[in-house]
């Protein structure tokens, strides 16, 4: 299991995302109104939408092209529709603010 | 037989009789032993639709009401082929002329009309024949196979229908009418003038003011001969000249008749226990020949016979709303202008289009309506209720024009009473058909037909039929009250209203103070909620860019691929060699893909990647065009009076300025303008959300349009003299939309549903005006453009980056 330091927290707005690459995957990552942080594969099972422009309501995303609906924390797609996405571990030191994805 | 059951016996197997048994039966199923006694060999059928057998759109099938199993199922003896030749009042017994003797309790005379046969000499022919019942249907069918020339005896309603039907069968069709023009019953002369132009389109021949004298030819007709002495050749006679109610067997019983049998409100006849509905009934002096007011007889006859409260049967005002031959014909009431009255006429010769109504004092006591009889069931409707029509004589002759409040047919239907007739050829009224919607189940026009005969005839009805479908099935597939979407029950206006009156400041506090289902809401209701939050307070609302839809929040069109376009504005649709230059340096620089022309007259960069958005825009140096979003999207324009030979005015520099006026405006739905410099329109403005089209001397300024899935062209708003009245217009009606719409709401459909003069009234005074464009100014002069914005503040900008090298751990 790698740990990869990926930015500070400051780095990605509430409710908004920051996506990076990590050896061939695409990641999106997501900060949440309560400051969780939550990282998911940024590829709608769909037709392969980027999540990381979507609209974040609560712990879910919803997809900018067709409006699927992500779990962020499951990775699962929500009814009516079905599927899921890749979600990866990560960790905030929240005194110094660093946010790490475990792969 | 069940002994504690009256016995009802029906004399005739018609329309009127068994549509009182079927309400008898629905009221009171258990109170009496039903017997039926017809003369005709056939279980109930729509004489009515007759004419759709001849011409071909029915079958004889098709048209039974109850087949012979309904009587079974519903314990209902039937005597066909009987003729009822004796009736003993006192001792309450009647005699069938096939020797079936029947006791009643209670009687009811049905007998309906006879076909009158003029007593010409010859009338004994064969082929001389009534239209009348299904045996003459036969024969007409018959002999159509056989022989060609035709002659139907009498221009009214029936005899036109037959002449129809004649035709469909393909013989040679003549129609002799005693009178100069046809259908004086129903139509004045002009009405009729235009019918007959219309049928003899459709080959059918007239002879009028022909007065028929003898019928010629040996064992069969083989013509027609007149008082005039002239001739007319015929292998079949239709003698359609009227009827005349059936009441030999009244009359032998002692019963009071008059021209029909007289019947009281609750049509009993002079002779207790014995009763009389439909055509051969008479009910204050008048005999019914239309289906309707028969209908509503027999109701009254049904709670009367189950012991039913009811005010009694007062008679009917009619109207007779037909399809003479494919042709629309509408009449009520006094149509003739008797003495006293007043008529205003519309006639266009060019449409086949010619209206009439008519007034007594302030009241509309009849009309006509000729090619074009939408509103017949609106004047009716006024007619019934004798209301005033002062001050609407216009609106009612020329129907209200599209548009304007109340005009929408939706309003329409919803305004008309329950009672009200919609389908005339059945007698079924609105509250029939919205209870067989609402709690019956009936979800199509199938349902409907099958539940309550609507639209089961000549199919008149059927757009009334379908529109009352969409109002009752539209509110009963969501049971309960909408919001703005799954998140709230709230609508657009309630919610407004609070964020109004509590002085509501952002997203968060609105779904928690009205209690959002969803604490954070979903991608419907967060970005309607930003709009309105903006719309409301320019000043101190911070646009939250979380909460708008992807395209907005990254200033550019997110593509398939994840990548985006770019569109930089070029105003006008016009630009320059360097500005060509520069974006296809740009292009190029950035291995741009695609580069193509839009409808909005400017060009787009498609391929883009999200993080060379930025880049790219810094070095442009452009505005963003705004082709993403809620906003005002372009102005195109034609070349009007700079170059163009036609041009009336300089649409390019009047389309630049309102593009620099309202860019970057946030609206309920993307806006689109035009400016055309001439009315040849070449800028396409009559499909824009505000199009102005300039005329010599002024502009004309046009709302509502749109030119996507559901194209419609716009209405015309006013017209001005100067271009500041054309930017004031504008201003205005672009504020009073973004107040009052619903997010996602194009004009086209809102000014639908408020209706153009709403629009209009809130634009008539200039200090309204002057009010809304003050507060569209406002929040214009509030705007930067984004992408410049976004190029110099690297809090923006970092989002359209990725997070910078990783390091691992």
């Amino acid at each position: 299991m790698t740990k990869l330091l990926v930015g500070s927290i400051d780095d990605i707005d509430v409710k908004g995302s920051r996506t990076l690459r990590i050896q061939d995957k695409d990641i999106a990552l997501f900060r949440l109104s309560d400051g969780e942080v939550l990282a998911v594969e940024n590829r709608c099972p769909h037709k392969g939408g980027t999540l990381s422009e979507g609209m974040v309501c609560g712990k879910v995303v919803h997809c900018p092209l067709h409006d699927w609906k992500v779990d962020l924390r499951s990775g699962k797609v929500q009814e009516p529709d079905e599927g899921c996405v890749d979600t990866y571990e990560v960790e905030v030191d929240r005194s110094s603010g660093a946010v790490y994805v475990k792969l | 037989m069940d002994k504690t059951k009256k016995k009802l016996v029906l004399v005739g197997n018609g329309m009127a009789g068994v549509r009182t048994i079927e309400h008898l039966l629905k009221l009171a199923p258990h109170l009496y032993e039903v017997t039926i006694i017809g003369a005709e060999p056939h279980p109930n059928y729509n004489r009515i639709m007759l004419s759709s057998v001849l011409a071909g759109g029915a079958s004889l099938s098709e048209i039974v009401i109850n087949d012979w199993d309904w009587y079974k199922e519903n314990g209902i003896r039937l005597l066909t082929g009987h003729r009822v030749t004796n009736v003993d009042a006192k001792a309450k017994k009647i005699v069938t002329d096939k020797d079936v003797t029947l006791h009643y309790d209670s009687l009811i005379m049905a007998t309906g009309s006879n076909p009158f046969m003029l007593p010409l000499p010859g009338a004994d022919k064969q082929g001389v024949i009534a239209f009348r019942d299904i045996k003459d249907c036969e024969i007409m069918m018959e002999t159509s196979k056989k022989y060609k020339k035709a002659v139907v005896i009498g221009g009214g309603l029936l005899g036109l229908e037959a002449a129809r039907g004649l035709l469909h069968l393909g013989m040679d069709v003549s129609v002799v009418h005693i009178n100069s023009f046809l259908m004086e019953r129903q139509l004045d002369q002009t009405a009729a003038l235009m019918l007959q132009n219309e049928l003899e389109q459709q080959g059918m021949k007239f002879l009028l003011r022909k007065n028929s004298s003898a019928i010629l030819g040996r064992k069969r007709v083989t013509g027609l001969a007149f008082t005039d002495g002239t001739e007319v050749e015929a292998d079949l006679i239709v003698m359609a000249v009227g009827i005349r109610p059936n009441v030999e067997l009244a009359r032998s019983v002692g019963i009071e008749v008059n021209r029909g049998i007289v019947v009281n409100d609750w049509m009993e006849t002079s002779e207790a226990d014995i009763y009389s509905v439909g055509e051969c009934a008479e009910h204050r002096g008048i005999a019914y020949g239309l289906v309707a007011p028969l209908y509503e007889q027999g109701a009254v006859l049904a709670k009367r016979l189950a012991g039913v409260e009811t005010a009694g049967y007062t008679g009917s005002v009619t109207s007779t709303k037909l399809k003479v031959s494919g042709v629309d014909v509408f009449s009520a009431g006094q149509y003739d202008e008797p003495p006293g009255s007043r008529a205003l006429r519309y006639q266009d010769e060019i449409d086949g289009v010619y209206k009439k109504i008519v007034l007594r004092d302030d009241k509309l006591v009849g009309a006509v309506l000729f090619g074009d009889t939408g509103d017949g069931a609106k004047l009716f409707s006024v007619m019934k209720s004798g209301e005033s029509i002062k001050g609407r004589e216009k609106e009612l002759l020329l129907g209200i024009a599209p548009g304007q409040k109340g005009a929408d047919p939706a309003e329409r239907l919803k305004q008309l009473p329950d009672d009200e007739i919609i389908c005339g050829c059945n007698g079924v009224s609105k509250g029939a058909i919205a209870d067989a919607i609402m709690n019956k189940g009936c979800a199509s026009l199938g349902d409907i037909k099958a539940c309550t005969k609507a639209s089961a005839s000549c199919g008149g009805c059927k757009p009334l039929v379908e529109g009352l479908l969409s109002i009752y099935a539209g509110d009963n597939v969501v049971k309960a009250k909408e919001g703005i979407c799954g998140c709230t029950t709230l609508d657009r206006d309630e919610i407004v209203a609070e964020i109004k009156r509590m002085r509501l400041m952002n997203v968060k506090e609105v779904m928690n103070v009205l209690e959002w289902s969803n604490p954070e809401g979903c991608s419907k209701c967060r970005p309607s909620l930003n709009y309105y939050l903006g719309m409301l307070w320019p000043e101190e609302y911070k646009d939250e860019k979380e909460s708008r839809i992807t395209n907005e929040r990254y200033h550019a069109n997110i593509q398939k691929d994840g990548t985006f376009s770019v569109v930089p504005r070029i105003y006008g649709g016009v630009t320059s060699p360097t500005e060509l230059k520069k974006i296809a340096e740009v292009a190029e620089r950035f291995d741009v893909p695609m580069v193509k022309f839009t409808g909005g007259q400017r060009l787009d960069l498609l391929g883009v990647k999200k993080e060379d958005l930025p880049k790219m825009w810094e070095e442009l140096g452009m505005p963003s065009g705004h082709a993403y979003g809620k906003t005002l999207r372009t102005v195109k324009t034609c070349v009007g009076s700079t170059f163009c030979r036609f041009g009336t005015q300089d649409s390019i520099s009047m389309g630049i300025r309102l593009e620099k006026e309202f860019e970057r405006l946030n609206t309920p739905a993307k806006v689109k303008l035009a400016v055309s410099g001439c009315p040849r329109n070449c800028a396409e403005a009559t499909i824009k959300d505000f199009g102005v089209v300039a005329i010599d001397g002024g502009w004309e300024l046009h709302v509502g349009g749109n030119g996507g899935v559901h194209v419609r062209a716009t209405d015309l708003l006013c017209v001005v003299k100067t271009e500041d009245e054309v930017v004031e217009w504008a201003g205005a009606f672009l504020q009073y939309y973004r107040e009052n719409a619903q997010w996602n709401e194009r004009t086209s459909n809102w000014v639908e549903r408020v209706g153009l003069e709403a629009v209009k009234d809130a634009l008539a005074e200039p200090e309204e005006r002057a009010e809304l464009y003050a507060r569209i100014r406002k929040t214009l002069d509030l705007t930067t453009d984004p992408w410049k914005q976004i190029v110099e503040d690297g809090s923006l900008r970092k989002n359209f980056e990725p997070l910078a090298e990783t390091q691992t751990v």
